[in-house]
């Protein structure tokens, strides 16, 4: 947001400052080199000025203000240093340590403390308490993944706060009073929070600990790498971090346009599933009808072998390859040209049925999370953010709560973030495009004179229903003048995948088969011609017996797929299956060839998140066995094919992406590598955005701030030091400096291509009417919940049992008229199958509506739905 | 005794207590209240300009908070932003600084008399919806309230278009559950919102943000309780009472070792000594003693002794906050005889605090817990000889130069508060003290026996 | 226990009269306690049903006042002062006797609390919130007597009159 408070003059100990006026001192001397030593305050939080351990002295201000809570005035003159402020300092550390446990040898915390760290720097040497301390049981458990120790709490209220202010869930809160002060939840209702494990990162203490890293490290043995989460598309950043080889933590790194900081918990602690016992370690092939372990040369040849006898004997469009949404841009760029450019074909699809076409992720006016907090007003129409997009829920709820964004929701079942909104608009699973023609008429009230753009949150809210209404209801939406939307889409690097070419239709760098022919057919020898099939068609043709060769990347697609009869089918169907991924799913088992794959913290790369920013991830471990990343798998593939990419390093791919991928066009490794928060595509319109220096981190703060700046070298940990605000030079480059100024990044690169358009969605889109619902149905509605059977939850041990159990949830009117008691099982039956569920009365779920959670359970949605259909309609029936 | 010419009488000049003593049978009804004048105030003010209320009575009257800060009471209106509605006025009684029994009976005795003072400082500062904050121990205070309020209500007195003069007032009075931090006014409003009562940092003062983020004014029961009379008199007339700027007359709570513990009403400018001393106040310490030391202003001030210095000085806000470093406070003056242990007295106090601390503050979660380990090992013959410095600079800790409660690195007073028995056992009687931690003394042994718990309570 | 249908209609009353309805935590958690004997888990959690908030909440609000008993109580809770007035007046003594006394009586909760405003006639204490002042240890022992033998009537554990006097 642009800073527009008047400047203003103040003096901290002697240094004459300039900063806005009403800033904050304790930030205004931070930003200035100044640290003053805090316990309470916290970036993102309201200052509550509790802790008292920021008092300074102000010239003309009786006593001595806490610098959390002063904010600055023109003239004001503060020491920061005086004799009364280091006798305060002494005192509120003596007072915090009294009843503190000297239990650090066995803290969590230990070691990356601030309040070591501060008693180091600025406390009294010895301790003059004689008295007995204060005792309570140790850890207790507030949740399934937090445990509280309130001995050694110092009532400096961050988690608190941050439950109520950040998260929204206020489960725990101060109890008592004075010295027994102490953070509680309430009985049997523990701290379910989505967000719990931000908690235990703010607290400055040991109180707050996370039970999958109690008692796994030593901070000292522990090393980090700078990455950004790919457990969804929001793409958080933070500190991946590992001792002996073992991923053991994951902290949230504040960065201003995405995170803020925060994680999910499903994103914190899904790191567990890199060390899931079932990961593969070795290639297989099928032998005598199953899968038995082989070297890779072996399992290579064996798959291209199966890819070259289809081509040879169909033809290119008999080859088909589904998934890839879960790995690198580079794995994406080079299965895309191994796909497009080597094969020849088109029938290539990184969505896996629950998206939306690429025409609409590509062609619409793309918004930034930054947007969010400046619009006129945000529309959801969409995915329960809470549930499928944590973190962006967190930027939605701060736009709305914080800066005061109306939110309109438009939805068919109450979500999330539904109790914020300032105007809903209510519609049957389908009737997206009916609701749309709404949204002009209620959203001119909340408006109001708002100026900014309105940003639309638009997505699948179910895999129950077909993309189709919403696509219909994007195309009403798009002719509302000021709109721009964030596309949510789900998996790790679904944006990126597509934004590569891994979609039909499309080639690398947002431009179609037709506008892109000349250029790549120039870059890599050749491209498809015509538009390939989608998952859904591929599965389709593969039934019919019409794929040769089916090359699954990654994703468990037997449950990932909305419609699992069709999956089972196309498998079944398909002529070869090669299927790359980390473990054997279901698919896999069924595979011809089966290639181990590295995953995220085990290789190095770029992410796309879901507002096309990429940012890099880091490589923190080594896989254990022997997989490979995606990008040298597909390399593999393609020279077993006759065509050599020569490109041996990520970074050369991702000069060949900025050379070739017109969307990408000056986005080189180099500029990778610079820019801090990322780079958002296009860059022609984002260049502005572009933050070239390294983080800051302030001196004293450091052990507990998660950032570790990164060195030169990608893989190691870089000693820790205080960066300066200067640019991060490149040693070996003696004209950094000019450099800096010559921004953007030598444009010649893909000079000598012939041009190709950046796709535009033209809107136009004939809406195919949703059927009706007969009386006797129900329209089935099936969101995602955070936690299911995905495999990173489900390898997860920590989060694991955390997956609710199945349920159909109906209007309490429906169980009366089906005449059965609450939570009882009945039958319940769609035009693709039937099952036996349990059912629950809410009073949230509109009359008309069931809705189930797609991906819990053996069976479920996937048994139910058939994705030929554009609604899923169901009926229930009495087992008695 | 000392008497000088032109100091107001060491007699009780029975103003905001005169009915209640006058008609100690009926003092809380509508009839009763109204029959000795009652509302006539609130009438004649209904026809004023809301304004020139506060500015030309209230603040002329020179009224200053009866609630301990003794701040100017039209001053603090004047605060109030412009045109920013609604306001607040929310009514502090939740007297619960030690020995301080005043509003309490004014709430229990004289309830219309308040609801007479709210109506008419309503009024003044366009407040529509007032509060009244009583403490939770106050049951019968609470019936009280509550029953004037409804008739105060049938009566016309409350609700819309108050007596034909557009002006609507309704009142809600809320039972607070035991908590003295609650008394300070931003606490207060915390509690009042649902809260846990934590004070708030300042600024917004509650003036511009108070209550649900309003502009309010807290005041305390005694100080809203004289606003009618103030209407009644005159401001000028009023402010001729008192002395220098303690003007009017106010409620000291008197109790301990006086034979005539009880509340009296007196005007400012009286000393010490006539408080304590005057056959119709206090009557003199009991059993023909003398004063060992005394606590000027409730539990939180600092203490003075029996000396003639500190029995001579007047009641005057400010003279004895510059002389002596104390306070008037709230107006509890504990007197106790020579029979007394300071360093019991100390550790009760400290108890108190530190069960009372909020926890907000570091420096008062954990500082007056610690203090009243320390006291408590002195009182109970567990002590160090070193331990009292080492209480002075945990208190120095607490309130930077020893001046509790005015210095502080906390966000209220209550933690500095904690230190102020601590600065007065080490001004008065630092020797004794010390003597006892060489001696392993238990102060209970001392006072306990002698303090006759059979030797009833005189006064009212 | 749930809000009787006469309490519930009084709450409802109740949260009616604030802005913002979390202030009526303090009222209703009163009328509870005076319907309960104490102040339930249940009641707890139906008060941050009907004001809106999560049982956390309320409780952490609750538990920061000392009049709201988490754990059942005696019929009659007697609060004896002993701070500084009736430290020396007596306090600590007619505590002592009174803890003694009724050490193993279900019925009758003896706590020590802070000054009740009633340093006039100290030393003081409460029974149910109703004032009892200038007491020796075998007045204070008779007063309680006098209420367990029904010669005096008790209010709510709360303070509240018979019948639920939050009104
Ligand atoms: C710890 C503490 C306790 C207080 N308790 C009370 C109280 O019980 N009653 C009261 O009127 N003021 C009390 N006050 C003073 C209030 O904060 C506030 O100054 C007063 O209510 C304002 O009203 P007045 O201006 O009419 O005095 C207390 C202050 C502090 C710091
Ligand atoms: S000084 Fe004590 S009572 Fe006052 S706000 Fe701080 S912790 Fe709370
Ligand atoms: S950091 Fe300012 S009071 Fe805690």
């Amino acid at each position: 947001m642009k800073d527009e408070r008047e400047i203003v003059t103040v003096t901290i100990d002697g240094i004459e400052m300039q900063a806005p006026k009403g800033e904050l001192l304790i930030r205004v001397a931070q930003d200035n080199g100044t640290f003053v030593p805090r316990f309470c305050w916290h970036e993102r939080m309201k200052p509550v000025g509790m802790c008292r351990m920021c008092l300074v002295e102000v010239e003309g201000v009786r006593g001595m203000p806490p610098a959390c809570t002063t904010t600055v005035t023109d003239g004001m003159v503060v020491n920061t240093k005086s004799e009364t402020v280091k006798k305060a300092q002494d005192g509120v550390l003596e007072f915090l340590l009294i009843n503190h446990p000297l239990d650090c040898p066995v803290c969590d915390r230990g070691g990356e403390c601030p309040l070591q760290d501060q008693t180091l720097a600025f406390g009294p040497g010895e301790s003059r308490y004689v008295e007995e301390k204060r005792h309570f049981e140790k850890p207790i458990p507030i949740s399934e993944l937090v445990l509280l120790d309130r001995e050694r709490c110092i009532q400096c209220s961050r988690c608190t706060r941050f439950a109520d202010e950040i998260a929204g869930d206020r489960l725990i809160d101060f109890g008592e009073r004075g010295g027994e002060m102490q953070v509680i939840t309430y009985p049997d209702d523990p701290f379910t929070s989505y967000f719990s494990g931000n908690t235990v990162q703010v607290c400055p203490v040991g109180a707050l600990t996370a039970k999958p890293y109690r008692f796994r490290a030593r901070p000292w043995d522990l090393s980090a790498v700078e990455t950004s989460c790919q457990t969804c598309s929001v793409g958080c950043r933070g500190s991946l971090e590992s001792s002996s080889n073992e991923l053991v933590r994951l902290l949230g790194v504040d960065v201003e346009p995405v995170n803020h900081g925060w994680l999910c918990d499903k994103g914190r602690f899904g790191y567990e599933a890199t060390h899931a016992e079932d990961r593969a370690r070795n290639p297989m092939i099928r032998r005598d009808g199953s899968l038995v372990e082989c070297s890779w040369p072996e399992a290579l040849d064996a798959a291209a072998e199966g890819i070259k006898r289809s081509l040879d004997l169909h033809g290119p469009a008999s080859i088909a390859m589904v998934g890839g949404s879960r790995g690198t841009n580079e794995d994406a760029y080079l299965w895309a040209r191994l796909a497009k450019g080597v094969i020849g074909t088109d029938n290539v699809d990184a969505q896996i049925g629950d998206g939306l076409p690429a025409e609409v992720v590509l062609g619409l006016p793309g918004a930034t999370i930054p947007d969010l907090d400046e619009a006129a007003a945000i529309i959801l129409l969409g995915p329960d953010l809470k549930e499928e997009l944590p973190v962006l829920y967190l930027r939605v709820r701060r736009a709305c709560v914080d800066l005061g964004v109306p939110i309109l929701d438009v939805s068919a079942v109450d979500h999330g973030l539904s109790k914020y909104a300032s105007a809903t608009i209510r519609h049957l699973p389908g009737e997206q495009a009916s609701a749309a023609r709404e949204i002009s008429a209620a959203l001119a009230p909340l408006i109001d004179g708002r100026s900014g753009p309105i940003v639309v949150v638009l997505g699948r809210s179910d895999v129950a229903t077909s993309a189709e209404p919403t696509v219909a209801a994007a195309a009403i939406i798009r002719e509302i003048p000021n709109t721009r939307f964030l596309v949510a889409l789900r998996r790790g690097n679904v944006r990126g995948a597509i934004d590569l070419g891994l979609a039909p239709g499309f080639l690398p760098g947002r431009v179609t088969l037709d506008a892109g022919a000349e250029r790549f057919v120039a870059a890599w020898g050749s491209a498809p011609a015509e538009v390939g099939l989608d998952t859904a068609g591929i599965f389709n043709a593969a039934s019919e017996g019409r794929i040769g060769a089916l090359i699954l990347v990654g994703a468990d697609i037997v449950n990932d797929f909305p419609d699992r009869r069709l999956v089972r089918a196309g498998v079944g169907g398909a002529g070869f299956v090669i299927c790359i991924n980390a473990t054997v799913t279901e698919a896999a088992a069924d595979a011809d060839v089966f290639l181990p794959a590295t995953v995220w913290g085990e290789k190095a790369g770029t992410t796309t998140n879901l507002e096309g920013r990429i940012s890099r991830v880091g490589r923190k471990i080594a896989a254990v066995g022997n997989p490979m990343p995606d990008f040298r798998i597909a390399s593999e593939l393609a020279l077993r094919l006759g065509t050599d990419f020569d490109l041996e390093t990520v970074e050369e791919i991702q000069d060949e992406i900025a050379r070739v991928a017109p969307a990408f066009a000056e986005v080189d490794a180099q500029l990778l590598k610079r820019a801090r928060d990322g780079v958002v595509l296009p860059l022609a319109l984002h260049r502005d955005e572009l933050v070239l220096e390294p983080r800051r981190i302030p001196v004293i703060d450091f052990s507990w701030e998660p950032i570790k700046p990164e060195g030169p070298g990608e893989f190691e940990v870089v000693e820790f030091e205080v960066v300066e605000p200067v640019l991060e030079a490149d040693a070996s480059d003696e004209a950094a400096a000019e450099e800096e100024s010559a921004l953007p990044v030598d444009i010649s690169n893909g000079a000598g291509l012939p041009d190709a358009q950046l796709f535009v969605w033209s809107a136009q889109h004939a809406a195919q009417p949703t059927p009706g619902r007969d009386n006797y149905a129900l329209r089935l509605s099936a969101g995602r919940s955070l936690y299911d059977n995905g495999r990173t939850v489900a390898s997860t041990p920590a989060l694991r049992a955390l997956i609710p159990a199945q349920t159909l949830r109906v209007n309490p009117s429906e169980i009366s008229r089906v005449g059965v008691a609450d939570g009882e099982s009945v039958r319940v039956s769609t035009a693709r199958g039937s099952l036996v569920l349990s059912l629950t009365g809410d009073a949230n779920v509109p009359a008309g509506v069931a809705v189930m959670p797609f991906n819990i359970g053996e069976t479920g949605v996937g048994d139910l739905v058939d994705v030929s259909l554009v609604v899923t309609d169901l009926r229930l029936e009495t087992l008695r | 005794m000392t008497s000088v010419i032109g100091a107001p009488n060491a007699t009780e000049t029975r103003i905001v207590t005169k009915r209640l003593r006058d008609r100690p049978e009926d003092s809380w009804t509508l009839d009763g209240f109204t029959q000795s004048g009652g509302y006539e105030a609130f009438r004649a003010a209904l026809k004023l300009d809301p304004e020139a209320i506060g500015a030309e009575q209230v603040a002329a009257a020179g009224l200053r908070g009866r609630g301990g800060a003794g701040f100017p009471t039209g001053t603090k209106w004047s605060f109030l932003p412009k045109d920013s509605y609604p306001r607040y006025l929310v009514v502090n009684g939740d007297e619960g600084e030690p020995s301080t029994f005043k509003d309490r009976m004014l709430i229990e005795n004289d309830p219309h008399q308040l609801i007479e003072g709210i109506a008419i400082s309503s009024y003044a500062i366009g407040c529509n919806l007032a509060f009244i904050y009583v403490r939770g121990e106050f049951a019968l205070g609470f019936e009280r309230l509550e029953a004037a309020r409804r008739d105060a209500h049938a009566a016309g007195f409350l609700g819309a278009n108050i007596l034909g003069s557009g002006f609507d007032l309704d009142i809600v009075i809320h039972r607070a559950a035991g908590a003295y931090i609650c008394g300070e006014e931003t606490a207060l409003l915390s509690s009042l919102e649902g809260d846990r009562g934590m004070p708030r940092i300042r600024p917004p003062f509650p003036a511009v943000a108070g209550l649900y983020a309003k502009p309010t004014i807290v005041n305390n029961v005694e100080t809203l309780s004289t606003v009618p009379h103030i209407m009644r008199m005159g401001g000028a007339e009023y402010a001729k009472l008192g002395v220098n700027k303690s003007t009017g007359t106010r409620i000291f709570s008197l109790s301990g070792h006086v034979n005539r513990p009880g509340n009296y009403e007196v005007e400012l400018g009286i000393t010490f000594r006539d408080l304590i001393e005057s056959p119709e106040l206090g009557g003199g310490v009991r059993n023909g003693g003398k004063v060992k030391f005394f606590i000027p202003g409730g539990a939180s001030s600092q203490w003075l002794t029996g000396s003639d210095e500190h029995l001579d000085a007047p009641l005057d806000m400010d003279y004895v906050q510059q002389t002596f470093g104390v306070m008037l406070g709230s107006g509890a003056v504990m007197v106790y005889d020579e029979t007394t242990n300071p360093a019991l007295v100390a550790w009760r106090l400290a108890k108190f605090f530190a069960h009372e601390s909020c926890g907000k503050c570091t420096p008062c979660r954990e500082g007056t817990g610690w203090i009243e380990k320390v006291l408590y090992r002195i009182s109970h013959g567990y002590g160090r000889p070193q331990d009292l410095d080492l209480l002075l600079d945990v208190g120095d800790n607490i309130s930077p130069g020893l001046n509790a409660p005015f210095s502080q690195t906390t966000i209220c007073p209550l933690g500095p508060s904690a230190v102020s028995p601590v600065v007065s056992l080490h001004k008065f009687f630092r020797e004794e003290v010390i003597a006892m931690c060489q001696n392993n003394d238990r102060a209970l042994d001392v006072t306990a026996s002698d303090s006759g718990a059979s030797d009833l309570g005189a006064g009212e | 226990m749930a809000f009787t249908p006469e309490n519930l209609l009084l709450a409802n009353e109740i949260v009616a009269r604030y802005p913002k309805t979390k202030s009526a935590i303090l009222p209703l958690a009163h009328l509870a306690q005076d319907q309960d004997g104490y102040l339930t888990q249940d009641a707890m959690r139906e008060i941050a049903g009907m004001i809106g908030v999560t049982p956390a909440e309320v409780l952490g609000t609750c538990s920061f006042y000392t009049m709201f008993k988490r754990d059942e109580v005696g019929r009659l809770v007697v609060s004896v002062c002993t701070n500084v007035t009736c430290l020396v007046m007596g306090g600590p003594e007619v505590l002592e006797h009174l803890e003694q006394r009724y050490a193993s009586d279900k019925e009758v909760t003896i706590e020590e609390v802070e000054c009740l405003a009633a340093c006039g006639n100290a030393p003081a204490m409460q029974v149910n919130y109703e004032f009892h002042e200038s007491l020796t240890p075998g007045s204070a022992t008779e007063i309680i007597e006098a209420y367990k033998a029904g010669e005096l009537t008790a209010r709510g554990v709360s303070g509240g009159v018979a019948g639920g006097g939050q009104g």
